[in-house]
């Protein structure tokens, strides 16, 4: 596949922003329980708050850009109950509210407590609207792997292993970030964080290399005798009916070499995994986390690249030569 | 129900892209398709939409190689995968006849059922950035001014060696199905579980199997004329040698 990168930058942008919002909430439900306490809370979740809502509007204003029209997109709203691209259309939006009044609450103090003083969880507005964001956030992060891994013709995507690392290395992203904001707004927090940050991290690493090395096994179920029908080893394409481009040629094919997709895959492996993980096995200092979500980001958009130019269409069967 | 589909003759097909050029012509033209947009026709890297695309594949090993022209446009599946990943609901299956169609006012162009087409029958438009793809030419099939005989898409109309056949193949009498159950017709990625609509009808030789006994005739008269074998002394009966 033609990786494009409005959906290159909006995916790994989402994941970053959705990561984040659920660290906010491990450490705020952590509070709540009282097994922490957190000076300042307000500021921290209210500043994390505007922080994944800027990774989110980014990412959405990125992935307008992957439209032909952009102007009707309201309409993808419509078909919920066979697609999983319009389940994502609903989520990200009602995610980016609930996050927003969530950042609104803890800003303006208007979090209201529902249960009494020495109660064994604090229940509070903003917690209950926190979990539901949660609870939107994860289904996010399902239904922006789902679009991949619903398409049963792509075999490398079509694997469980799709949503899970959406899952596994946006949280680990934004828990890295999670990290490098509490370095400055709390202190306290940042040796928790930096624990379930490294053990995402492993864990994500794990996930990602047991996809690759699944997608290193794939046996194609077509081949160019099943696309045309004629039972026979040797056939040969002559001519695929055009000299020019077309949509054919140019949305399913990487356009680039196998040393190049290897190299990419390096390249990720060292900026996605290697240097943020010694760095925070390493460190907590501010300056270098900032440097290490960076890093890493940039690798997630390599990661994500190779994503999608290592995934190979059935389509291209008849697309092998131009004649 | 009924579901129209096209069955492609590859016996036939002797790849001359009639049916390209008269569905680019007719679609480009029509009301319900807009125009089916080239960019750069003239000049370097032209780019251009096209519905149908006629392709040529060598099967077997020279000197023993068959030559396939392979028109190849959407199937019209009757699963259609393209269908229920459209966040819109503009990429639809017609209740009526089964045909696979896209609302251009309701596309938004994000290209995922093109994705979800194992066969790449969707193209993109460059120009007016909706998907588009074959629509058996509805405008024809539901126009009930043109003359019956009419009434079918551009391609099969315009094939000259008639390889094209047209017609709904969930009535078994009909042209097509009769054709399919006859002369073994087949559909395209089977494993892909898709159920194309359209069929193609492979190529066939005709031959006759001759054994080499069959080429000397038993009583062949010539053969009196020739060196009759010696049955010997010790032969038994006439029987032995009776038949030379």
């Amino acid at each position: 596949m033609h990786p494009p990168f409005s959906m290159v930058f909006a995916t790994t942008l989402f994941g970053i922003g959705q990561g984040l919002f659920l660290a906010l909430m491990t450490l705020q439900t952590y509070s709540n329980m009282h097994v922490l306490q957190i000076q300042d809370g307000p500021a921290l979740y209210g500043w994390g708050a505007v922080w994944a809502l800027a990774f989110l509007g980014v990412g959405l204003f990125s992935s307008t850009f992957h439209l032909g029209h952009p102007e009707r997109a309201w309409r993808a709203v419509s078909q919920w109950r066979t697609s999983w691209l319009s389940r994502e259309v609903i989520l990200l939006p009602v995610l980016m509210a609930l996050v927003f009044v969530y950042g609104g609450l803890q800003f303006m103090g208007w979090d209201i407590m529902f249960t009494a003083p020495g109660a064994p969880i604090d229940v509070s507005l903003s917690f209950v609207v926190g979990w539901l964001a949660v609870i939107v956030n994860i289904g996010l992060f399902v239904a922006t792997g789902m679009i991949y891994a619903a398409i049963r013709f792509i075999q490398e995507w079509r694997c469980a292993m799709t949503p899970i690392n959406y899952i596994l290395l946006g949280t680990a992203s934004g828990f890295l970030a999670a990290t490098a904001l509490a370095t400055v707004m709390a202190p306290g927090q940042v040796g928790l964080l930096q624990d379930l940050t490294i053990i995402l991290m492993v864990v994500a690493i794990a996930g990602k290399f047991a996809h690759l090395w699944r997608n290193g096994r794939i046996k194609y179920k077509s081949n160019v005798q099943t696309a045309i029908g004629i039972r026979h080893t040797k056939i040969q394409q002559k001519s695929m009916g055009f000299m020019g481009g077309s949509f054919n040629t140019k949305e399913f094919f990487s356009h680039k070499s196998v040393g190049f997709r290897n190299a990419v895959r390096w390249g990720f492996i060292v900026l996605a995994f290697a240097i943020p993980l010694i760095t925070i096995i390493m460190t907590t200092n501010t300056t270098a986390l900032i440097a290490a979500v960076v890093v890493m980001y940039i690798g997630l958009v390599m990661e994500r690249w190779h994503f999608f130019a290592s995934a190979n269409h059935p389509q291209n069967l008849y697309y092998q030569t131009v004649g | 129900m009924t579901q129209l589909a096209l069955v492609i003759d590859l016996n036939v097909c002797v790849g001359c892209h009639s049916c390209v050029t008269s569905c680019k012509q007719w679609n480009t033209s029509s009301y319900t398709s807009g125009s089916m947009t080239d960019l750069n026709p003239y000049d370097e890297d032209p780019n251009g939409t096209f519905f149908n695309r006629v392709q040529t594949f060598e099967v077997g090993e020279f000197p023993n190689t068959d030559t396939i022209h392979f028109p190849k446009s959407c199937l019209h599946c009757e699963d259609a995968p393209c269908v229920p990943v459209c966040p819109t609901g503009a990429s639809h299956k017609r209740e009526k006849d089964g045909i696979v169609l896209v609302d251009y006012d309701k596309c938004i162009g994000c290209g995922y059922c093109s994705w979800a087409c194992p066969y790449g029958a969707r193209e993109l438009d460059p120009r007016e950035k909706v998907m588009k793809k074959c629509t058996l030419c509805v405008d024809r099939i539901d126009d009930e001014t043109l003359p019956e005989e009419q009434r079918k898409p551009s391609c099969v109309i315009h094939c000259p060696t008639n390889a094209r056949l047209f017609g709904d193949v969930h009535d078994p009498d009909s042209e097509v199905s009769v054709a399919i159950r006859e002369r073994g017709g087949y559909q395209l990625m089977p494993e892909q579980g898709t159920m194309p609509a359209n069929h193609y009808l492979p190529r066939y030789k005709n031959k006759i199997t001759i054994h080499e006994d069959e080429l000397q005739r038993e009583d062949n008269p010539l053969k009196k004329e020739g060196h009759l074998p010696d049955p010997g002394s010790r032969a038994s009966s006439i029987e032995d040698y009776s038949s030379f």
